[in-house]
């Protein structure tokens, strides 16, 4: 049953909309309650739209239009386009945790093992306990302004199915490496609400990777997820997420990062995949000496919009943050990336950079970098750069006399051109898998 | 036997303005050709319509390549076909480590001709012994493409892939720009190492220097787009003492 949440053109009561949909959702009592806060949050604004400034470029009331029911609860069919379309993309040595169409699938995850200090529920689970608004932060009050703000945070908060829910206890180092697969696999266009959760306890270490995949035949689906990280002191976290959703689907993903002192996070995002993106990533330095890399990589062809907004809010003092972003747009497709750097006034010795560029390979292409500092603190190291350009032909007729041909000699310059993003991966794994994920797009257009 | 090379009649222009007034030049295997001339005589636009960089429109005239007809092929047809530019300025290519930029290209040029790939152990085994015989160091091979390569590095780094490539036609673009009698020397044995009766070069220069070190079967001088003088290699040492401005009237 598809049933839009809201249509903007004709905004019709959404609120009955979602009074007939929260039955159906997972949790009763304050967790209702809680959801129909959210769901009034968003009802309040609706679709972010060009009018808002942080979604100045990416006009979801065009673009996406309406918000699509959730998706029924994947049947044996589903499952088994799931199971294939996983084989393709499970990476050797990862703990799957596997979500498809917003339902957390044991059958096709890892639970066997997880070792001491680490522990992993699902969201429903949580959700059907009806804990979860009086234990968590999370939608009832919610530290971080998006989920006060945000009305894609909210209509998230309003419709979670399901989620990943990981603890890890202070002091552990969780060797392997945590993978958080989502699958389209519905038949019929339809919308996947979930939440997933990474609490990092002090002085503990891990890496999460992420990716968005759909399976064959999955098409016009839309995502709506929402990755919440509570990173402990003197932790590390390593994060790489991948968007490699099928080309006609919506992904509009939001992260908020909340980093304690001394915290060390290299995250990476790379969208290849999906027609319409957001990734938006709120993250917070709330403890002193904490140091964020968030790098990012979008590479676009066809008609695909595909957006990556960072803010980054400094409000402690010693903190640093590096920000590498290379975006790759061919054909008439249209890459934005926003990265706001906030310093308050008491952040001094901050020690934040940013640099975004962008490479056009046709006419049509278009790209927008928005950088933006906020500086409210006078003792700080701030900088930022932009640049957008094209191949360099001089390059190009360089490789091709060495007997390229011209394919393979943008291709090798489009991969020189995001290295310095991919290579900016601590993880030589998780570098590599970035890597492939851009060489799939590089062959894919050749 | 077919001359390896054919330029005839040669009419080329960048945008309004024709470079090339009826050019022709036949070069056969074996041979080492000079074209000297001076600044703007067309030596380079030369060397760039036979590698076939855009830009340039040929209205007249044509370039044959063992027979074939070279202007209709792209750059990278005619690398696979066995021509060779070493670029006056080669450029640096940043993030594309020299090795991986060797590989690639030596495995889509035998590609090309339908000849198989190169193992990689195969193919490191060549390169670094064609790098030890230019004193080429191994660390220069990991770096970007000439990124941060001396001038001398940057023309040795032409003629590794020269070797490497083995073509029939190496056109050198003043090799000798930008370097001192050293480096110079290095390069040239280089260049001399790989002559061979299947090869053919051509040595495009401005100075009479490089030929010391290079020794041509044969001079050509290039004024105002058109050979208006060739010779055996005495004809550069009487340029070198007398200079261009006696071709100038020639061409006119």
């Amino acid at each position: 049953m598809n049933v839009a949440v809201t249509k903007p053109a004709s905004r019709d009561a959404p609120d009955q909309a979602f009074a007939a949909l929260r039955d159906r959702l997972p949790g009763a009592g304050k967790v209702l309650g809680a959801r129909q806060r959210a769901f009034d949050l968003y009802a309040r604004r609706g679709l972010p739209h060009r009018r808002m400034e942080d979604w100045k470029y990416t006009d979801l009331r065009v673009l996406m239009r309406e918000v699509l029911a959730p998706a029924p609860t994947p049947d044996r069919a589903a499952l088994d386009a799931a199971e294939k379309a996983l084989k393709t993309h499970a990476i050797k040595g990862l703990r799957k945790l596997v979500l498809v169409d917003g339902a957390f699938v044991r059958e096709l995850s890892d639970l066997e093992n997880p070792g001491e200090g680490l522990q992993i529920r699902t969201l429903r689970e949580v959700l059907e306990g009806g804990v979860w608004a009086g234990d968590d932060p999370l939608i009832a009050a919610g530290n971080s302004d998006p989920e006060k703000s945000d009305s894609m945070m909210a209509l998230n908060a309003a419709m979670m199915t399901d989620g990943v829910m990981i603890d890890i206890a202070d002091g552990v180092t969780s060797a392997q490496p945590l993978h958080i697969v989502h699958i389209a696999a519905a038949a019929k266009p339809a919308a996947m609400f979930t939440r997933s959760q990474l609490r990092l306890g002090k002085a503990a270490t891990v890496t999460l990777v992420e990716s968005f995949i759909a399976a064959e035949g999955a098409s016009g689906y839309q995502v709506h997820d929402a990755l919440t990280m509570q990173v402990g002191d003197h932790t590390r976290l390593d994060h790489v997420r991948l968007v490699e959703d099928s080309r006609d689907a919506f992904n509009i993903s939001s992260a908020t990062v909340r980093l304690g002192a001394r915290a060390h996070i290299n995250t990476f995002a790379l969208t290849s995949g999906a027609g319409v993106s957001r990734y938006q990533a709120f993250v917070e330095f709330a403890g002193e000496g904490a140091h964020a890399e968030t790098h990012g990589v979008n590479l676009l062809n066809g008609r695909q919009h595909g957006d990556t907004t960072m803010f980054l809010d400094h409000a402690v003092p010693n903190g640093t943050s590096r920000e590498i972003f290379r975006a790759v747009v061919d054909d008439r497709a249209h890459s934005v990336f926003q990265g706001r750097i906030i310093v308050q006034p008491k952040a001094q010795k901050t020690d934040a950079r940013m640099m975004t560029r962008a490479l056009l390979l046709s006419d049509e292409a278009e790209a927008d970098n928005k950088p933006e500092l906020e500086i409210f603190a006078d003792d700080v190291t701030c900088g930022h750069g932009a640049t957008t350009g094209a191949l360099d032909e001089s390059l190009l007729f360089y490789l091709r006399a060495r007997g390229l041909s011209e394919k393979e000699a943008q291709a090798l310059l489009i991969q020189a051109f995001v290295g310095e993003a991919i290579e900016s991966i601590a993880d030589h794994h998780l570098r590599d898998l970035a890597s492939f994920a851009a060489g799939r797009w590089l062959a894919a257009r050749s | 036997m077919m001359p390896l090379l054919e330029v005839k009649n040669l009419q080329v222009r960048v945008e309004e303005r024709e470079i090339l007034h009826g050019l022709s030049l036949t070069v056969n295997r074996g041979e080492v050709h000079a074209i000297m001339g001076p600044n703007g005589s067309g030596k380079s636009t030369l060397s760039h319509v036979i590698a076939g960089k855009p830009g340039y429109e040929v209205t007249a005239g044509e370039i044959l390549f063992k027979g074939e007809n070279l202007l209709e092929m792209s750059p990278d047809e005619r690398a696979a076909k066995g021509v060779f530019l070493a670029f006056q300025y080669p450029v640096e290519i940043p993030g594309v480590a020299t090795m991986t930029f060797l590989r690639t290209a030596l495995n889509a040029q035998r590609k090309a001709r339908g000849e198989s790939e190169f193992s990689t152990p195969d193919f490191l085994k060549k390169v670094r012994g064609v790098a030890a015989s230019l004193n080429i160091p191994q660390d220069m091979l990991r770096r970007g493409v000439n990124v941060g390569f001396s001038g001398g590095e940057k023309k040795r780094n032409e003629i590794l892939q020269m070797a490497l490539f083995e073509p029939s036609l190496c056109i050198l673009d003043e090799m000798d720009s930008g370097l001192d009698i050293d480096a110079l020397r290095i390069a040239a044995d280089g260049v001399n190492a790989l002559r061979s009766p299947e090869r053919a070069m051509v040595v495009i220069t401005h100075y009479q220097r490089l030929l010391n070190y290079i020794i041509p079967d044969f001079v050509h001088v290039m004024s105002k787009g058109r050979v208006v003088k060739s010779g055996d290699k005495e004809l550069a040492l009487d340029l070198e003492a007398s200079g261009y401005a006696q071709f100038e009237d020639v061409a006119a």
